[in-house]
């Protein structure tokens, strides 16, 4: 009964042919690898964000009015819908950095050169619309962080010479950030960039299946136009296995593991968010992206300003043509990591970069602390044996908010150099033209402090120092005697 | 092909690529019933996309075109900013939707200089938008997301921006404090 079933259905559907010309057909041994999964894996990610994104859709209200309220609601009330955001949240964390490693794997294995020129193009492609698909999906968590960082796209659009304004406007659909900004998200979020990305998958997939998935390569053997096609027919002819089911297996074990670890850290760590709600007369609160965007955040507190805007509208352009023509000027030649160094430091580097930023742009220390100056206490080593004047200083560096951007024992901003050892560096009157005048990143207060504050904060500043460490001293003025300076440095801090 | 060979006589042959040399002017041979149609339908889809395509291509676009419509709102009476000090107000967009719900509510800094000068920032940073506070004591305002800080006449104290604050143009209308909003300031269109 039924393999007569399986016969009819087979007759009908020519299942055995589409088999062997898909899932089963051959590939080189050598690509039975574990360096091999991480397409799958990311393929397997995103039907997983397909299916969680559909349910989370079920509830999900694309309103500004009410879009929180429903995340609330499936975090607190639906049953499982926290489950189903966290998994959602962590699929996406997954994906990006799964994609990531597939986008190594086949730099690194030469995998872009001759003749799979398009599959490359097309995976960039895919990777660009997967950093879409997290931008878009920040917004519709809809909360302060992503009213905000609307705000931030907004006004890196609004950096574009000429039609600036008018890509804001097509951004933001109208000239605030408002309702139908939702829905544009919404839909780009579910329909367009998701729908953009099946069509190039497809591509993508089946460039695999015409082109032959790249073989494990071997340090000397060199790729030329006039003979590559040849030898690797040559090769999946004579030594090939077909891929369901002599290759599969690793990438069953890999996927198996991926499902995992996403739910472990869904159960563990939850759904993210949401945030504050998007009332944007709700000014305490410091915007953050989400991980993936960290080193864009990093990098803008880190540029000078003049390298901004270029850094912002141009650079990016040139990175992703340089990304994306990669096989048009390095098409053929060695593929094996092992003879291309400079491939690997190019890897490492951005390794290096991306990582770096991501760790500053988690720690912001170029923020300044909005609450140091009425919450940071100023450790009671500086305050003891101190003069009025002195302790008049360390109360003025609270109230006028220099604990926001300068540190003392390890509390406060740290935008501007802690003060704990500001005496050896600075000497009283380069105090005095600093905070008068100001310079560099901090702020000039010769109109916000009146003199005698001034040298009130100095006096406390001058105390800042170990008690083995003289002061700073301007080298024009000749040394202070010894037993003046023993007398300064048993008040001094530590 | 062998369709072709077989309605040779309604000069089908001519798609055949080595034939087509052969012949000089493709507009001496007769019209075929299937160029005709092929030609007619391929015009026929052509007129139906442009249809179709336009309106759809104008919807999406009409964002990119619409100009910001700003107008007079008020900000509440005068004695609701005290001279000297500079106090958070909040308006309605004037372009809001029913559906916006709080994203409708604007907020922007007023300094009241004296009884009449004003001057009105909008909250956002021009580095990249963040909302900006307002500390009396320092009198700075300070960006909690690159550093950026402004002195209390919305000029540019310190950090990545590259300007002083978005000023908004504002009047008094008899005993209210009006300010012409509606749009999101950014570098390319300041208030």
């Amino acid at each position: 009964m039924l393999r007569s079933i399986a016969l009819w259905l087979e007759e009908r559907l020519h299942l055995t042919s589409l088999f062997e010309s898909t899932a089963g057909h051959k590939v080189p041994p050598s690509t039975n690898s574990w360096f091999y999964v991480f397409g799958s894996g990311t393929l397997l990610c995103f039907v997983l964000q397909i299916v969680t994104g559909t349910l989370l859709a079920f509830v999900y209200v694309p309103s500004t009015s009410q879009a929180w309220t429903s995340l609330q609601y499936l975090n607190n009330d639906q049953f499982l819908g926290w489950f189903l955001r966290a998994v959602h949240n962590w699929g996406s964390i997954f994906m990006v950095a799964i994609m990531s490693l597939h986008l190594v794997q086949t730099f690194l294995f030469g995998a872009y050169k001759y003749p799979r020129e398009l599959t490359w193009v097309s995976g960039c492609v895919l990777f660009l619309c997967t950093l879409g698909m997290a931008f878009t999906g920040q917004v519709l968590r809809f909360d302060q962080d992503a009213y905000w960082g609307l705000g931030i796209g907004a006004s890196i659009m609004g950096r574009v010479p000429l039609i600036g304004a008018q890509l804001v406007h097509l951004m933001l659909a109208g000239s605030t950030i408002a309702g139908e900004t939702l829905s544009r998200f919404f839909s780009l979020h579910v329909f367009v960039v998701p729908g953009l990305i099946i069509a190039l998958l497809s591509l993508h997939l089946r460039l695999v299946l015409t082109k032959g998935i790249n073989e494990y390569p071997k340090p000397g053997s060199v790729v030329t136009k006039e003979s590559y096609e040849n030898e690797y027919e040559e090769m999946v002819h004579k030594t090939g296995v077909p891929f369901v089911p002599n290759v599969i297996g690793k990438d069953l074990i890999f996927s198996g593991c991926l499902i995992i670890a996403i739910v472990t850290c869904a159960l563990v760590f939850g759904p993210a968010g949401p945030s504050g709600p998007p009332n944007p007369t709700l000014i305490h609160t410091a915007p953050k992206p989400d991980f993936y965007f960290l080193p864009v955040y990093a990098i803008l507190a880190l540029l000078p300003a003049y390298m901004e805007t270029f850094l912002l509208l141009v650079a990016p352009v040139i990175g992703l043509a340089i990304l994306i023509l990669l096989p048009f000027y390095s098409g053929t030649g060695e593929k094996s990591y092992r003879q291309r160094p400079f491939a690997v430091v190019v890897v490492l580097m951005a390794f290096l970069t991306v990582g770096l930023l991501a760790y500053l742009g988690t720690f912001a220390p170029w923020s300044p602390h909005m609450q140091a100056w009425s919450s940071a206490v100023t450790p009671v080593d500086y305050l003891k044996g101190r003069t009025a004047l002195e302790l008049h200083g360390a109360i003025l560096i609270q109230s006028k908010q220099c604990r926001n951007c300068h540190s003392l024992g390890g509390e406060g901003g740290q935008r501007g150099p802690a003060l704990d050892t500001v005496a050896t560096r600075l000497t009283p009157d380069q105090m005095i033209r600093q905070v008068i005048q100001g310079s560099g990143n901090m702020p000039a207060y010769g109109k916000n402090l009146r003199p005698a504050e001034v040298t009130a904060l100095v006096a406390f500043m001058q105390t800042l120092r170990p008690s083995y460490q003289p002061g700073a001293r301007d080298s024009t003025q000749p040394p202070q005697s010894a037993s003046a300076n023993m007398g300064t440095a048993t008040r001094a801090s530590r | 092909m062998s369709d072709n060979n077989q309605n040779s006589d309604c000069g089908c042959k001519k798609l055949n690529l080595p034939q087509l040399n052969l012949t000089n002017d493709a507009r001496a041979q007769p019209l075929s019933r299937r160029n005709l149609l092929l030609k007619v339908g391929a015009g026929l889809n052509g007129i139906a996309a442009a249809l179709i395509g336009l309106p759809l291509l104008g919807y999406v676009l009409s964002t990119f075109t619409r100009k910001s419509a700003d107008s007079w709102i008020s900000l509440g009476p005068l004695d609701r900013f005290p001279e000297g000090e500079t106090r958070m107000a909040v308006y309605r967009n004037p372009v809001s939707k029913p559906w916006d719900g709080d994203t409708a509510e604007v907020p922007c800094w007023v300094r009241r200089i004296d009884s009449e000068k004003f001057q009105v920032f909008a909250i956002n940073c021009t580095h990249l938008g963040c909302p900006v506070r307002w500390f009396q004591e320092s009198r700075l305002f300070m960006c909690p997301c690159h550093g950026g800080a402004f002195y209390e006449d919305g000029s540019h104290a310190s950090g990545p921006p590259p300007r002083g604050l978005f000023e908004y143009q504002h009047k008094i209308d008899g005993s209210e404090l009006k300010v012409l909003g509606g749009h999101l300031p950014t570098l390319a269109e300041p208030l």
